[in-house]
């Protein structure tokens, strides 16, 4: 273990960390409590996760502090108050109500990070209605896939969203009643099929007052990937609020009065839960980014709005490496007081290059969409060892397994030996099915553990090691995707017989899309051919799930069964003994 | 000596790499002054690569913190001819 860790001394707090003695908090704490510092829905009518992150604010002294503070792509920064998110989250619940979407409705959003989207999310959790957000980086297909699967009832994006990706494949979605569009710099639209979003808002100022809520009333539906098969939408309630508040402070360190920053989109799990949902239970102010990764605007932002926490990705990290210390040296951000990473582990030199750019390291945390909120983590008051995801949050019970032959899992107690992560169910967050799939949801389960999927190891200390996927899933730039989405897109070719998709390891990355086709006849591979199956699997998958290289075989090699063997493929790639495929679960 | 090359040249072995990246993409109706991402579906992986291509196109070294200027198409036409002169 060659990187030493990184010791945390009182010295270092000048602020005191949420989670200052680790051992003390973890055993006094209880779910109960964390659920106590939520307010409920007035005269017990339950839990909605809007009314924690807006409502109660909206009332009270925070009223007109900025909740989200929107950096548009040109310059613009517009504040959005507590109260004035309030308004029109309840004009997009108004308007949902006008448009006969009922509890439990399917409300997909797909957009950049543009206030519309925040203004949708809450609204619709108002309104009791399902939030489902796409990234806006998808193609048509995934876009589709997802609607359909999700059997969307409503689609807000913005008009050019909507005529790049929507208007071509609107006909096979029956489900889709409503599309309300946002034009460019908010103009009127008019487009067939479609209403303007900003015209509902302005017909609907009325106060809404949000339903009865139950805890385990369906609140969020997030996509996610699996090796095999389509798409799966993870379903999560409105008690995950509780985690996502009290995570934000325990992992996060949120404080009263933090400017804090999640860079994540909310088309993934971490931009809804941390990007949104945390950091306005916990009335912080929260800042909205437009455009994309860019290390000087980055640096700006940090500096110019005084932010305290900010929460970023290993690929965004792994990019100002490249660029350098000399830049963020140039800025003041004293006020930076605690730098944390999600999204694939962290390597050690990054979080040790965040002490040399920024006086702090990087704190790396751990969790998926299925969890809803962070498991394990590195602590503002704990020691970091660089490279692990760190230790259990509160609450959480982790461990490492290995399957039985029975079907069931035998838990591996010796330090460090490798074996799959899992979590004991029970915390609030967790999800509690994937959408219509309850088999693929059971599988996920044995002898009372949730099997995550991910290769892990535990040292003696507790800390816990990233090692790999269980499957074939490919993690790139923090996202997850899955093999069979881009390879079922491929084969649609007329010139394609089959198609293999792996993760190509990538310094920048972590992985990239790798696709490999085997041709039917009468095809010859060329870099003709080669260049127009790119461009066939970008126009459909989008940038963020297609192909970045793709390489011709004669035969793809299959198991005895007929199954492709990505492993294999993954082996020949990396330069492994082809036999040896065992090394890759590592 | 040779000539060096027009900006037309210089401009269509750009939009030739942007092809080579994203093979998709319509650049005939590129705004020039606008960035590629805002108009082309490119992620900041294939933006990355787009910079090591011209790299290699060019035989000019891009410095990480400079990236930024190459994200318009005028962007790259100048810092290519800067590059150069």
């Amino acid at each position: 273990m060659p990187w030493n860790p990184i010791i945390k001394s009182r010295r270092d707090w000048e602020t005191i960390p949420n989670l200052h003695d680790y051992e003390s908090v973890r055993k006094e704490f209880s779910w109960e409590q964390a659920r106590a510092e939520l307010d409920g829905l007035p005269e017990g009518q339950g839990l909605n996760i809007a009314h924690e992150a807006v409502v109660r604010h909206a009332t009270g002294p925070l009223a007109q502090q900025a909740a989200i503070r929107w950096l548009g792509k040109s310059g613009q920064v517009e504040d959005y108050s507590y109260a004035r998110l309030d308004d029109l989250t309840n004009r997009f619940a108004n308007t949902l109500q006008g448009l006969g979407v009922v509890k439990g409705d399917r409300v997909f959003v797909l957009a950049g990070r543009i206030p519309e989207l925040y203004i949708a999310a809450l609204g619709t959790l108002k309104h009791r209605a399902l939030f489902c957000p796409l990234f806006s980086a998808f193609g048509p297909e995934p876009i589709r896939a997802r609607l359909t699967i999700g059997q969307a009832k409503v689609l807000v994006t913005t008009e050019s969203l909507y005529q790049r990706k929507v208007a071509g494949i609107r006909e096979t979605l029956p489900h889709l009643e409503h599309v309300l569009l946002i034009g460019e710099e908010r103009r009127q639209t008019a487009v067939p099929g479609t209403q303007n979003l900003y015209q509902l808002l302005e017909q609907h100022p009325r106060p809404y007052r949000i339903g009865p809520t139950d805890p385990e009333d369906a609140a969020l539906l997030h996509f996610t990937s699996g090796t095999t098969g389509t798409p799966k939408g993870a379903l999560h309630v409105h008690g995950a609020v509780a985690a996502h508040h009290i995570t934000g402070k325990l992992a996060l360190d949120f404080h009263p009065a933090d400017i804090f920053w999640c860079t994540a989109d909310p088309g993934w799990v971490t931009g809804t839960s941390y990007g949104i949902i945390a950091p306005l239970t916990n009335g912080l102010t929260s800042i909205v980014d437009e455009a994309d990764f860019e290390a000087e605007r980055w640096y700006g932002i940090l500096q110019d709005h005084r932010v305290s926490v900010w929460y970023t990705a290993p690929t965004a990290i792994r990019m100002m490496m490249k660029v350098g210390v000399d830049l963020v040296r140039k800025y003041d951000l004293r006020p930076l007081r605690f730098l944390a990473s999600v999204g694939e582990p962290l390597n050690p030199e990054a979080v040790v290059w965040g002490e040399k750019a920024f006086g702090r390291p990087f704190h790396d945390n751990w969790w998926q969409t299925e969890t809803g909120g962070i498991m394990i983590a590195n602590y503002a008051a704990m020691d970091v060892r660089p490279g692990s995801m760190g230790r259990p949050l509160p609450g959480i019970e982790a461990g490492i397994v290995k399957k039985t032959e029975s079907g069931g899992v035998e838990v591996l107690n010796e330090p460090d030996v490798q074996g799959e992560l899992a979590l004991r169910p029970g915390w609030p967050s967790m999800f509690r099915g994937y959408w219509n799939e309850p088999e693929r949801y059971k599988k996920c389960f044995a002898d009372g553990w949730y099997l995550t999927g991910d290769v892990a190891k535990k040292d003696a200390d507790g800390y816990f090691w990233f090692v790999g996927r269980a499957d074939d899933v490919i993690k790139t730039s923090g996202h997850l995707i899955g093999p069979f989405e881009v390879e079922s897109v491929l084969i649609e070719h007329t010139a394609v017989a089959e198609a293999a998709v792996i993760g190509k390891p990538d310094p920048v990355a972590m992985e990239i899309v790798k696709a490999f086709v085997s041709l039917k006849d009468g095809h010859e591979p060329s870099e003709a051919l080669r260049r127009e199956l790119l461009g066939f699997a970008r126009a459909r998958l989008g940038a963020a799930v297609a192909p970045k290289e793709i390489a011709f075989l004669p035969t793809l090699p299959k198991t005895r069964s007929g199954k492709i063997m990505r492993r294999l493929l993954k082996a020949r790639e990396l330069g492994l003994p082809e036999g040896d495929t065992s090394t890759l679960e590592a | 000596m040779s000539t060096p090359p027009s900006e037309g040249e210089t401009r269509s072995q750009v939009l030739r790499l942007l092809g080579e990246i994203a093979p998709e993409a319509d650049t005939t109706s590129l705004r020039p002054d606008v960035s590629f991402r805002d108009q082309l579906d490119l992620d900041s992986m294939d933006f990355l690569n787009f910079v090591v291509a011209l790299h290699k196109e060019f035989h000019i070294e891009i410095p990480e913190a400079d990236y930024p200027k190459y994200m318009t198409l005028n962007g790259c036409l100048i810092q290519l001819s800067a590059a150069r002169s």
